[in-house]
Order: structure tokens, then sequence, then C-alpha cells
């Protein structure tokens, strides 16, 4: 039984929507512009993230094409050697910090305030702050394809892999300015993140509306603030490595150098313990936008609220102590293999947990095939896979046979591409009215669905198999007689249909902004606040402070015969 | 090709099958074009062969019921056009429930951890027996350094080690060094990879039981030529063996006829980076080449070791290997020719 000391929730949030006629009169492009890049308001910043995601998303994904064009046949001549590696190193680090990153703190920024029905973040001037610092971040990154070769020649760019491993990026093995660039650029993505998270989590744990105590906030925001928690732990140990690697490459330190007697294995631990828990922080969101499409598609309330919340956090907890299960190959004792194989087979539990409480939600309920849905489907069947082979890789035997080939290349694609980018796109389809007022056409967004998840499923299942024969990861070619050439042309072929696909979602989202069907306030009868104000929302989200009495405030006021907060413990 | 692939798995489900009945030798793969990990020829790659089995018939499982759950649940609970426009039933959880699909994955990390840890102790903590042979293995860019401390050999590219067996074991026990960045020593017929880390020494161990040559490459990007650090493995039988290594302990062959080309070894910068032993080149930056001819392949498995290979690898390495370390010495034609003379001699 909920308490009985909330009033009646309905009659407040019926305030909240603001009835005032919008202003009239067209601004200039130059006011528009203007509006934007001084904006602090934490929706136009959302977008901004998702849109400067979004671009960037091309870029790796040219870089990506450009990738499997020389790899769909042996000793092919499309990239060089040199141009290759540029192009694998920048197309993780593109993907990982510009892309994953950006999209979902895009996500978070836009959705948080709305879902606790606050009318910004905590610190809304921060926010500018650090959209605008992670967005110099990249243009920083890309700049070293035109500065980054220094005296040694022209057209350089990072070359060492998103990993960086010492001693490659030692003066002595890269030399010029490329590695430097990569450097700097993620410790500056990095202040911005850290920015960001910070505010996630400020702004769930102060702003929260009347009623909403924290086992009423939306699963969507338990998990950005878990995820934004995780973003603040993780971000320190990369910053703090790329600034002991800046130090050795000028001011003649030693920490990595391994000529001076530094460690190598030093390197990898900072990377990884920086790395592992970064994989967490993308999919947690993906995680995030599951707990609010599967049950809004599935006409059913989240099945184990409070398990989804402890098992959010408890990934979030053990995600910090599986690291060096990307070190099994470095050559630890047999006893810490032994321990990181166990701790990384525990984050299965939680992660399990989730899965079978999705398949809850939808047990029972009467099931939507939108297309975000349909991505949303997509998603959990693919993280399934990607969990499997996950533990798979856990296995540290195993992993010895594994580890660096493009079984593991498949692997973590999966996770990436299978659920981060699918819920992403689910996502998008789903909040894409809210934002704009306007709906994406389902007819485009189902080829979209179908040939994205075609296509990734040529790919990245396909992938998995020159891995168990043999090739591994970061090579610009491979022997003709292996008997990896068919294998790696199937996959290539599978990374054009994907590209196709997004296309296609690209002209989706032009086409639908300049005529797609209205959306209304509440298109897909749901029930969190952000759908209790208009699309797009004003810029004060609420015109007075919602006042919610359950987890799902919009269920209580269209079924005020049987309201949640009657059953909520 | 997936035929191809199939047939093999065949053989690593037989190996699985033999494993876990506990008889002897559960794998007869010989050497494959295509090394896959499925196909172990040594006692590692096919301990790992087993558990890798057994994993995937547990995620295979758990796959199956989920995925048909999911299927189940999508076909059975699809809104309906018959459908009124009520809401379904609202259910918020069940702690029995949640209990039920927590405990059971607990159960499942259980069996799989404990198999693990078996393997991890039983593959990395194998006792080293008195028969083992020593092989120290650098890692260089772009290439691999092999030194048989006990035998005074030093090779480069292509290792040879002598075939063991169940009744005379002859495991091969390798050191692995790095000489300048991180590689990593994959052969996936015969072991799962070890990194070769500067300042990190690492061991790995083969027995290798089919004669043969075994294939496998640098597994740790190194640098722009990380795709041409191609392993070769060479089992030999105990008579190939011991013919190779009375070969390998000789010095360099001194023939008066390609005196030609060895001055211009000596004198060109050739020997600041490589040695032949028995003559004033000892430069140890390159592979060593007192036995070139005795390898097939040069530049790391990259080209055949013919003449002409030879001649035009001296001549622009980066024809062969773009970015390899070896430069182009800018001889001209004679001296290419007196050169390849000489090298051709060091059999």
């Amino acid at each position: 039984m909920a308490d009985s000391t909330f009033p009646n929730p309905a009659a407040p949030i019926h305030g909240a929507l603001d009835l005032t006629p919008p202003a009239l009169g067209r601004r200039t492009l130059l006011e528009i512009l203007h509006s934007w890049i001084v904006t602090v308001d934490h929706k136009k910043l959302g977008l901004l993230y998702v849109l400067y995601g979004t671009f960037f998303m091309l870029v790796g994904g040219a870089e990506a094409i450009a990738i499997r064009i020389q790899l769909a046949r042996p000793n092919n001549h499309f990239l060089s050697p040199q141009v290759y590696n540029r192009f694998f190193t920048m197309h993780g680090t593109t993907m990982v910090f510009l892309v994953g990153m950006t999209i979902i703190f895009g996500f978070g920024n836009y959705l948080v305030p709305l879902m606790i029905g606050a009318r910004d973040m905590a610190f809304p001037r921060l926010n500018a702050f650090s959209f605008w610092v992670t967005a110099f971040g990249g243009l920083l990154l890309y700049y070293s394809f035109l500065g980054g070769s220094g005296l040694y020649g022209v057209g350089n760019a990072p070359d060492v892999g998103w990993f960086a491993y010492a001693p490659l990026t030692a003066r002595a093995f890269s030399p010029g300015h490329a590695t430097d660039y990569w450097a700097i650029a993620l410790i500056v993505t990095g202040f911005g993140t850290v920015g960001t998270a910070l505010n996630i989590v400020a702004t769930a744990f102060c702003m929260r509306c009347k009623g909403m105590t924290l086992m009423r906030m939306p699963l969507f925001v338990w998990v950005m603030v878990v995820d934004s928690a995780l973003t603040l732990i993780t971000i320190t140990p990369l910053t703090a490595a790329q600034i002991m690697l800046l130090i050795d490459r000028y001011l003649g330190g030693h920490f990595f150098d391994t000529q001076a007697g530094g460690s190598a294995l030093a390197w990898i631990h900072f990377f990884w313990i920086f790395g592992h828990p970064e994989v967490y922080v993308l999919v947690l969101p993906a995680f995030a936008i599951a707990n609010e499409v599967i049950p809004t598609f599935s006409r059913k309330a989240i099945f184990g609220y409070p398990a989804m919340v402890a098992a959010s956090v408890g990934i979030a907890f053990v995600s910090l102590g599986v690291w060096a299960h990307h070190m099994f190959t470095v050559g630890m004792t047999s006893a810490s293999n032994a321990f990181f194989t166990l701790s990384t087979m525990i984050v299965g539990i939680p992660t399990g947990i989730k899965i079978f409480n999705w398949l809850a939600t939808m047990w029972g309920g009467r099931i939507r095939f939108t297309t975000s849905m349909l991505f949303l489907i997509a998603f959990v069947f693919q993280f399934l896979i990607a969990g499997l082979t996950g533990i798979m890789l856990s296995v540290s035997p195993w992993d010895w046979q594994l580890h660096n080939s493009y079984f593991v290349i498949a692997h973590f694609h999966y996770v990436l591409v299978g659920a981060i980018i699918t819920a992403i796109f689910g996502g998008m389809y789903y909040w894409f009215p809210k934002a704009t007022g306007r709906m994406l056409d389902e007819t485009l967004g189902k080829w979209h669905f179908w040939l994205f998840t075609i296509g990734f499923h040529v790919t990245f299942d396909v992938m998995h198999i020159p891995g168990i024969l043999g090739m591994p990861r970061s090579i610009y070619t491979y022997e003709a007689n292996r008997g990896w050439g068919t294998l790696n042309m199937i996959v290539s072929i599978g990374g054009i249909i994907q590209g196709i696909a997004v296309l296609i979602f690209l002209w989706n989202i032009i086409v639908s902004l300049r005529s797609g069907k209205e959306a209304g306030n509440d298109p897909w009868d749901a029930w969190t606040l952000e759908w209790a104000t208009s699309s797009p929302p004003p810029d004060y989200n609420f015109a007075t402070e919602p006042v919610v009495g359950s987890r799902r405030p919009l269920w209580d006021l269209k079924h005020p015969e049987d309201p949640d907060w009657k059953y909520e413990a | 090709m997936l035929r191809h692939w199939l047939r093999k798995t065949r053989y690593g489900a037989q190996a699985a099958v033999l494993a876990a009945l506990g008889s002897g030798v559960a794998f007869a793969s010989g050497p494959q074009a295509t090394p896959s990990i499925f196909a172990p020829a040594s006692t590692p790659a096919a301990q790992i062969n087993s558990v890798a089995y057994f994993v995937l018939e547990i995620t295979g499982a758990i796959f199956f019921v989920v995925a048909g759950l999911l299927t189940y649940v999508l076909i059975r609970y699809r809104a309906r056009d018959t459908d009124d426009n009520s809401e379904p039933a609202q259910i918020y959880g069940s702690n029995q429930v949640e209990l039920a699909w927590t405990v059971i994955p607990v159960l499942i990390v259980v069996v799989l951890f404990l198999t693990t840890a078996r393997m991890i102790f039983a593959i990395q903590d194998a006792p080293k027996p008195k028969s083992a042979l020593d092989v120290t293995v650098v890692g260089h860019q772009f290439w691999w350094e092999y030194r048989y401390p006990d035998l005074g050999i030093v090779a480069a590219n292509e290792l040879h080690v002598p075939l063991s067996s169940k009744d005379s074991p002859k495991p091969t026990f390798l050191k692995l060094l790095s000489a300048d960045v991180d590689h990593s020593y994959w052969v996936p017929q015969l072991s799962g990879k070890i990194d070769l880390i500067p300042n990190h020494p690492n061991e790995l161990w083969i027995d290798p039981l089919q004669p043969g040559l075994y294939y496998g490459q640098c597994a740790q990007f190194c640098g722009v030529e990380h795709a041409k650090m191609l392993l070769r493995v060479y089992v030999d039988t105990p008579e190939e063996f011991a013919a190779w290594v009375k070969n390998q302990q000789q010095p360099g062959v001194q023939d008066p006829s390609v005196a030609a080309g060895r001055r211009v070894f000596e004198t060109q910068a050739c020997m600041n980076c490589h040695a032949v032993r028995g003559t004033a080149a000892t430069g140890r930056f390159g592979p060593d080449l007192t036995h070139l001819m005795s390898r097939d392949t040069i530049a790391s498995g990259v080209a055949p070791n013919t003449k002409e290979n030879l001649r035009q690898w001296i001549k622009d390495p980066d024809s062969f290997k773009p970015g390899s370390l070896m430069p182009a010495m800018q001889l001209n034609d004679e001296q290419l020719d007196q050169l390849t003379a000489y090298l051709a001699t060091l059999k």
C-alpha cells in the first residue's frame, strides 16, 4: 500500500500541461543558430548531443565500411597498412567516445529532467560547458588528420589502436603528434563526460518533483544515475593514464616507457580499469531505454522494479572488478586468472535477471510491434547472445584462444551494435515524437529495422567464425590460403546492408521532420511524466510542478479506478 | 568452406567426447592451412577444446531456453485485432520468481567456474618434465627471434620443435620476451596465446603430437606491419629435429666463390642489424642469417624464400611489407646479385 500522505496525483499533472499559445513570428536563421549555441536548456543540449553523436556515427561508419572493403578479400590493396591502422584506431575511438558516450548522455540530458518532473538539470551552465567541451574534444581528435603529422610528413592520425597499448605509444615507436592528439582529445572529452555525469546524479537526487521518492523514479532515471556514477569512477583512471602517457612523451617520465624500466602492464591495467566499466557505461542506457519501451508496448508495468534497480546497481558494482578479463593473455598468475573468470561470470547473474524481467514484462501483455518495440525485441535477443559469448570469453583458458581474435570483435560488436545501437534506434523512434512533435514514419522505420537487423546478423554472426579459425584482430590483410576469405566477404556485405539501413533512417528523420504525422502529447499512451507535457515540451517543461503518487503517474491519471499507488509497496 | 569448417568441428566434437570419457589422446588433427581452435594437435589446445565444448553446451542450452521463451511470448502475447481497448492485467513482480531466476544462474556459474578453474591450473601450472626443450622467443617489430639456450642455436621466424608423444613426452617450453612493443604468440592448433611484453617474461608450453607445419600469427597489435608477423611452427620427427639442430649449430658457410657478396654484406650496413656466425657480422636488430637458406620463407613468413624474392626483398622491402623496419639500402644491380648469391650459400 502506498502511503496516503500524498494527494491524489491526477489533478496537479493536469496543471503541468502548458496551454499558453506559442509565440508568433519567425526567427531568422542567425537567431536560431544563436539560440542553440548559447542555450543552457537540457532539451536543446540533449538534442545537440544526439546530433553530434549521429554525425560521428556516420564518420565512424564510413571508416568501418572502408575497413570492411579492405578485408573483403585477402591481400587487398584498397587501404595501405598505415591508413588501415589509422582507420581502425579512429573507428574505435570515435564510436566509443564520440558516438556512444554522446548519444547516451543526449538521452539522459533530454529525458531525466522530464521524467522526474523538473524544469532543467541541476547545473544548466555546467551542462552547456560539458557539451561544448566534449564537442571540442571530438574536433581535436579529427584535427589530427591535418595536424597530427607534426614535422614528420603529411596525413596522420592516431594509429595505435583505441586501446593504445604501451610502449607502442612511446615516442620511440609513435613519433609525430597523432598520439598526443588522441591522448589530449580523450582528456578533454573526459572533462565533459564527468561534468554531465555529475549533473545527472545531482539532478536525479535533488530535482525530483513532489511525491517522487527514489523508489518511484522511472527505471530509465535509475539506470542513468547508476550509469553516471559509474562514469565518474571510470573516466578518472583513463584521464590519469593519459596524463602519465603525456608525461612520458614530453617530460621524460618512465611510467610506461619499458626501455627505461617502465611497465607496459601498468598501462593495460589502467586502460581496462577504465575500459571494462566503460562497456557498462555504454550498455546501461540501452537497458534504460528497454525499461521504458518494453513496458509501454507490452501494455504492462515493468516486472520486478526493485529487482531491476538492484540488478543495475549490482552490474555497476561487479563491473568494477572484472577488468583483467581483458588480460588473461598478459601472463597473470593462475589464481588471478581464476579470480577474474569468476567475477566476470558473476556479472551474468544480474544481467540474466534483467533479461528475465523483460520477458516477464512482455508475458501476459498485448505486445504492439511498433518500430521502436521491434528494435527493443531485437535488442533483447542480441543482448542474450552477446551475454552468452561473453560467458565463453570469461572462461580464461578458452579466452587464451579467442582473445584478440575476430570472435572477440564479433562479441563486442554484438554488445555495441546489437544491443546498444539497436536500443538507441528503438529509443529514437520512441522519443522522436516527444522531441519534435512529429512521428517518425513507420513504413520507413520497418525498412530501417529489417535491413539493419538482417545486415547486423549477416555481419556479426558470421564474424565469430574467422576468429575461431585463427584470424586475429587489427590486421590490415591476411594470407589467401587461411580459408578466411569467403567469410570476410560475407561480413563486408552485411556491413554495407547496415550502412543502407542507416541512410534510410536519416531519410526517415528528414522526411518526418518536414511532413511527419502530428504526434500529440502522448502518442504511445505511455505512463511516465515526459508524456504529460506538450511535444516538443516548452522551455520550462512543466507549467506547474507535477505531483506523483506512483511509478506510473500517467497510468494513475488514465485509470483512476485502478491506480498503481494502491499496489506499490 | 562451411563444410570444411563443419568437418573440423566434428573433429572437435569427437575430442570433447573423448576428453569427457577421460580417454588418453583426445585429438588426432594434423596441421591445417586454416588454423582452427577446434582442431587441436597439442595437449593444452585439446584441453581448451574440451572445456570450450562443455561451455558451448551450457550456453547453447541457455540460449535455446531463453530465445524459446522470447519467441513464445512474442507469438502468444502479441496484440490482436480482436482485442478490446482494455489494458491487460498489470503484474508488478514476484519475489519467488525473482529468486528462482537468480538462484539458477548462480548454480550455473558455480559449475562453469569450477570446471574452468580446474583447467586454468591444469594448463598454466603444468609441471615441466626433464625431457622438455627450452626455447626463448623474442618478439620484434615485425619478426620472431628464437633462441635455444641449451643447444646454442639462434634462429628466426620459423620455430622447429620436436614431436612429442604419449610414451616419450617431449614438450617445448617457450619463454616469451619482447625487444620493443607488445606482441602475442598464437598458434591456435597448438595452444592458446600469450603476450610478449617488455620487462614481463611469459611462458607457454606445447607438446605437438602430429608432425608438420602449424600456422599462426601475432595477435597483439604491434605497429604498422602487425598483420605480416606470421608464425610458422615446424614439428619435426626426432630424426628431422636432430638433423636440423646439427645444421643450425654450424657456423655460417664460408664459400670463397661468393666473397664479393660477402664484402657487400660486411661493408654496407647489412651487418649492423644482421649476424652471420663465424664472420664479422654480429648485428642483433634483425634476424640472424647464419642459416638463412634453411628457412622456407623470408620476412616472417610473408614470401617464399627464393632467390628472386630475396633479391627483391633486399632491393625494396616495402614491396613485400610496407613499413617494415628493414631499410632499402639503395644497392645497384651488381651488388644485389652478389649479395643474393652470398646469402644463397648460407644453408
